[in-house]
C-alpha cells in the first residue's frame, strides 16, 4: 500500500476519488481552495470538476448531480456556507440519490477570513449529517464514509474542516478507487419538488432518519473510545483539538474521539461519561460538544477554562487544564518589524487606490473581499466598510441614503473585483440601476481570482481543468442593465490621468455610475513573462527625496542607504505608476 | 524522540518548497511526520512560517512557543519573530538576507540593527549563514532556500538517504544542478562550522 504525505485538502480530493465521486463544484476560498485544484490536477479523468460563480451555485450544481444519481461534492469556506445556506437547508429535507458531501472549511482565528464562525452549528439547524476529521488520513477515509452515510441515510453530509486540518500535512495510506455506478435517474417529484405539501412529508421523514442515524453514530467506527492508563480523566473531543489533547495528556487519560458529530451519539457519550471521573471537553470556538454533554446531565470542564475565541494549540490546552509550567521562552531586546501583507509591485489596484486617495474629501468608499481589501491599510486607507462578498455594491445604496439624510455631500463609491462581481456583485448592480441610486460602482477587473491564488472565473478564458471557456463580458453585463455611455468609464487604473478623470466624472454624476478598471494581475504567469528584464530606475541627480514615490507603497521602491531606489528589480514590472507621481522626472523605464 | 523545526521567512523565499523536500526525506527515513503552514496572504509579502514535526508518533501539526529544536530564518529580522518559539538550548540558523517590510521602505520605522549580535547575546547557538550570497555565486539567488536546507539536514544528522538525489527530483529539471550544489554548500558550511566549534 502506497503512503504519501498530504495536506488535509489533498486527502479530501483523494478520498473523493477513491469514493468514486463523479462531480465536484466549488467557489475558491481559503482554506478550502486546493481541494478542487487537486481534483482537477490529479483526478480529472474520473471526477467532473468545475468552479462555480459562487457557493450557492456550486451546491446547487452538486445537488443536481446527486439528484440525477451521481456522487457529488460541493466545497466552500465557512462563510461560503452562508451563501449556500438556502439550498442547503432544503436539501436537508429532500435527501439525496447519489451521495452528497458538502465541505465547510472553517477558519478559527480568521487567518484569512472576515469572521470567525463555527459551522458545526449548521448541522443541527439544517438537519444534515456531520463528519469531522483530525488529520489527513481521516480526511481521506471519512470522505469515503461520508458518501456511504449520505446514501444509506438519504442525507447530505456536512464535512467540517478547519484551517489546521486543511493545510497541515500528514501521512496517508492510499487505496484504489472503488467504482460506484451513477444511479439511473427515475424522477421523484414528491421527494425533490419542495412545495409545502411535499415539504411537510419530507420533514417528518427526515426526523425519522435522524433517529436511525444517531443509533448508527453510537457504533460507527468514526466515533471511538480510546481507553488510556486511567479513567480519572475522560476527554471528549473532535477534529484538530484531539491532536492537541493527545500531545498534552498522552496515554494517561481516556478519550472519546468523535468523527460523526451530528447527530451526536447520546448513548455512547453517556456510557463514556459514566465510566470516567472528570470530563474535559476540548473543542475550538463554540461549546458544541460541551452543550451535549451537559444536556445529558454531566458536569464537565470546557469553555469555563478553554477559550471561545481563536484556535487552540497544545500550549493553550496545557495551560488551561494542567498545572504543568509553560516552556521557557527566549526574549530579545529588539523585536521584528511588522510585516503586513501589501499590494504587489505592478498591482493594478495600487493605481486605483492612489487616484481614489486624491479625492478623499469628496468620497466615502465601501470595499469588499479580495486583494483590493489590502487597500484599507496605510498609506491608502482606501475604504471605511467591508462586510462580505458582494456587499461592496449594495451597502453603498443604503449608506448614500443615510448620508443624504444628514446633509453629507460626499459621494459613496463601492468597489469589488471581477470574481466578486460574478459571485454576488451582479445583483447589487441591478439594485443600484433599478433604484437609481446615487452611487459610483467600481469593478476592479484584473482577469483572475487573485487573492486565493489565481483561479479562473467566468471572466477568464479557461476553466478549472484548463480547457478553453467562453468569457462572460463584464462590460456587456453592465451595459445590459441600462447603464448608458455617459455613465460608464473603462480605464487602465495605472494611467492616472484617465483614472482621475473617471473618478471625477463619477463624483459629478447624478444617479448610477460605473467604472471598470482593466489591467491584469502582475502575478499571472503569462503576464509576468512580459515584464522580464523591464524595471524602473531612479536618477539620483534629479531625485529630491520628496518621497512621493514612497507614498504609493510599492514593494519595489525603498529608502535604503540614504537614497530612494528601486530595491527589487525582479519585482518591479515597470508599470510606471511611480513615474507618474514623480514631479521631477527622476524615474524612467529600462528594458523596453 | 521528537524533533520540532520552524522555518520562517517572507513570501516568495521558497520556505514551502524547502519544507516539501525536507518532509519527503523524513518520510523516506521512516518517521511519522506532520507539517503545518498558513497560506492566504503569504504571496503578498507577509511573514510565512512552516512548522515540521517528526518522530515515532506525532499528534499536533504545530509547534508552540518554547518548543522548536531548531529555527531556520530565511530573512534576518524574521529570526526575531521566530525567537519565542525556540526551545531552551535550541539552535537558530539565520540567513543574512534583509527584505524590508513596507513600513521600513517608506521610512516610517527603521530596520533593526545588530540582529545577529542580539541573537548571539540571547541564544547560545546561532549560525549565521550567507545563503543568499552563496546561492548568487552558484548562479541564482533563488537557490538560497536549498542552501539553508543543506545546513538544516546537516544539523539534524539525517543520514541514510541520498538528499542530493531527492533535491534533484523535487526542483524544476533545469535548476537541478544548481540546487544540488546549493544543498552541498549549505551542508558543508554547517559541518565546517561545527568542526571549528
Amino acid at each position: 500500500m502506497k503512503i504519501e504525505i498530504m495536506t488535509g485538502n489533498e486527502a479530501i480530493a483523494r478520498g473523493a476519488y477513491e469514493a468514486s465521486c463523479h462531480l465536484a463544484a466549488a467557489y475558491p476560498g481559503t482554506p478550502s481552495t486546493e481541494i478542487l485544484e487537486n481534483i482537477a490536477d490529479n483526478y480529472a479523468d474520473d471526477i467532473n470538476s468545475r468552479w462555480a460563480s459562487n457557493e450557492k451555485t456550486a451546491l446547487e450544481i452538486a445537488a443536481g448531480a446527486s439528484i440525477g444519481g451521481m456522487r457529488a461534492l460541493a466545497v466552500m469556506k465557512h462563510v461560503g456556507v452562508n451563501v449556500a445556506a438556502d439550498p442547503m437547508f432544503t436539501l436537508g429535507m429532500t435527501g439525496v440519490e447519489g451521495g452528497l458531501v458538502i465541505v465547510s472549511a472553517d477558519d478559527p482565528a480568521c487567518h484569512s477570513s472576515q469572521n470567525e464562525q463555527d459551522n458545526r452549528l449548521y448541522a443541527p439547524h439544517a438537519k444534515l449529517a456531520m463528519v469531522e476529521a483530525s488529520d489527513s488520513q481521516e480526511c481521506k477515509d471519512y470522505v469515503k464514509a461520508a458518501f456511504e452515510i449520505s446514501e444509506k441515510f438519504d442525507i447530505p453530509v456536512l464535512f467540517r474542516m478547519t484551517t489546521r486540518v486543511c493545510h497541515a500535512k500528514s501521512l496517508v495510506k492510499l487505496s484504489d478507487r472503488q467504482e460506484v455506478a451513477v444511479r439511473k435517474y427515475e424522477g421523484n417529484p414528491r421527494k425533490y419538488s419542495m412545495l409545502p405539501a411535499n415539504a411537510r412529508v419530507r420533514h417528518a421523514k427526515r426526523e425519522e432518519l435522524l433517529v436511525e442515524l444517531e443509533e448508527y453514530a453510537c457504533t460507527s467506527p468514526l466515533n471511538r473510545i480510546e481507553w488510556g492508563k486511567s479513567k480519572k480523566i475522560g476527554i471528549v473531543t473532535s477534529g484538530i483539538s484531539y491532536q492537541y489533547a493527545r500531545d498534552v495528556f498522552g496515554d494517561e487519560v481516556s478519550y472519546l474521539k468523535l468523527g460523526l458529530t451530528y447527530p451526536l451519539p447520546s448513548k455512547l457519550i453517556q456510557s463514556f461519561c459514566e465510566d470516567v471521573e472528570t470530563i474535559y471537553v476540548i473543542e475550538e470556538n463554540e461549546p458544541y460538544l460541551e452543550n451535549k454533554v451537559r444536556a445529558l446531565g454531566f458536569a464537565c470542564v470546557g469553555k469555563d477554562r478553554l477559550p471561545l475565541l481563536g484556535e487552540l494549540n497544545t500550549g493553550i490546552v496545557r495551560k488551561a487544564l494542567t498545572d504543568q509550567p509553560d516552556p521557557e521562552v527566549y526574549k530579545s531586546e529588539i523585536s521584528a518589524p511588522p510585516r503586513p501583507p501589501v499590494l504587489c509591485a505592478g498591482c493594478p489596484h495600487r493605481g486605483y487606490f492612489n487616484a481614489l486617495r486624491k479625492r478623499k474629501r469628496d468620497i466615502v468608499a465601501v470595499g469588499d473581499i479580495g486583494c483590493y481589501a489590502l487597500g484599507i491599510n496605510e498609506p491608502f486607507n482606501g475604504f471605511d466598510i467591508s462586510i462580505c462578498m458582494g456587499s461592496g455594491f449594495t451597502v453603498p445604496i443604503g449608506l448614500a441614503e443615510a448620508l443624504k439624510k444628514q446633509g453629507d455631500q460626499r459621494k459613496v463609491f463601492g468597489m469589488l473585483g471581477d470574481s466578486t462581481f460574478f459571485h454576488s456583485g451582479m445583483t447589487g448592480l441591478v439594485d443600484v440601476v433599478h433604484s437609481n441610486a446615487n452611487v459610483v460602482l467600481c469593478i476592479l477587473d484584473n482577469d483572475i481570482t487573485a487573492m486565493t491564488g489565481h483561479q479562473a472565473n467566468p471572466g477568464t478564458a479557461r476553466s478549472l481543468t484548463g480547457e478553453p471557456a467562453r468569457v462572460v463580458s463584464i462590460e456587456a453585463m453592465v451595459r445590459a442593465t441600462g447603464i448608458e455611455e455617459d455613465r460608464l468609464r473603462i480605464v487602465n487604473p495605472i494611467d492616472q490621468t484617465a483614472m482621475d478623470a473617471a473618478i471625477d466624472a463619477g463624483i459629478k454624476a447624478e444617479g448610477p455610475f460605473v467604472i471598470i478598471t482593466q489591467y491584469p494581475c502582475a502575478l499571472i504567469k503569462e503576464v509576468a513573462r512580459t515584464f522580464v528584464g523591464k524595471y524602473c530606475v531612479i536618477d539620483q541627480d534629479k531625485c529630491t527625496k520628496c518621497k512621493s514615490c514612497l507614498r504609493i507603497a510599492c514593494p519595489a521602491i525603498a529608502l535604503k542607504d540614504g537614497v530612494i531606489q528601486i530595491v527589487d528589480r525582479q519585482a518591479c514590472t515597470a508599470c510606471g505608476l511611480c513615474m507618474q507621481v514623480c514631479k521631477f522626472g527622476a524615474i524612467s523605464k529600462v528594458g523596453e | 524522540m521528537r524533533k520540532n523545526i520552524l522555518l520562517i521567512g517572507v513570501g516568495g523565499q521558497g520556505t514551502i518548497l524547502t519544507s516539501k523536500i525536507l518532509t519527503a526525506g523524513l518520510v523516506e527515513l521512516g518517521f511519522d511526520v506532520k507539517m503545518s503552514e498558513i497560506h492566504g496572504m503569504s504571496q503578498r509579502g507577509g511573514s510565512v512560517t512552516t512548522q515540521i514535526r517528526y518522530g515515532e508518533k506525532i499528534y499536533s501539526p504545530n509547534i508552540g512557543e518554547g518548543e522548536a529544536d531548531i529555527i531556520v530564518a530565511f530573512e534576518r529580522s524574521e529570526a526575531l519573530r521566530g525567537l519565542p518559539f525556540l526551545k531552551q538550548g535550541g539552535t537558530i540558523i539565520v540567513n543574512e538576507r534583509e527584505i524590508y517590510p513596507l513600513p521600513v521602505m517608506t521610512g516610517a520605522i527603521a530596520y533593526p540593527d545588530n540582529i545577529i549580535e542580539n541573537l548571539q547575546k540571547t541564544v547560545g547557538n546561532v549560525l549565521f549563514l550567507e545563503a543568499d550570497r552563496i546561492a548568487t555565486e552558484l548562479g541564482n539567488i533563488r537557490a538560497q532556500n536549498i542552501v539553508l536546507l543543506g545546513a538544516l539536514v546537516a544539523f539534524l544528522s539525517l543520514d541514510g538517504i541520498d538528499w542530493s538525489e531527492l533535491v534533484g527530483e523535487m526542483v524544476p529539471p533545469r535548476a537541478k544542478e544548481l540546487n544540488q550544489k546549493a544543498f552541498a554548500a549549505g551542508f558543508d558550511f554547517y559541518r565546517a562550522h561545527t568542526a571549528k566549534a
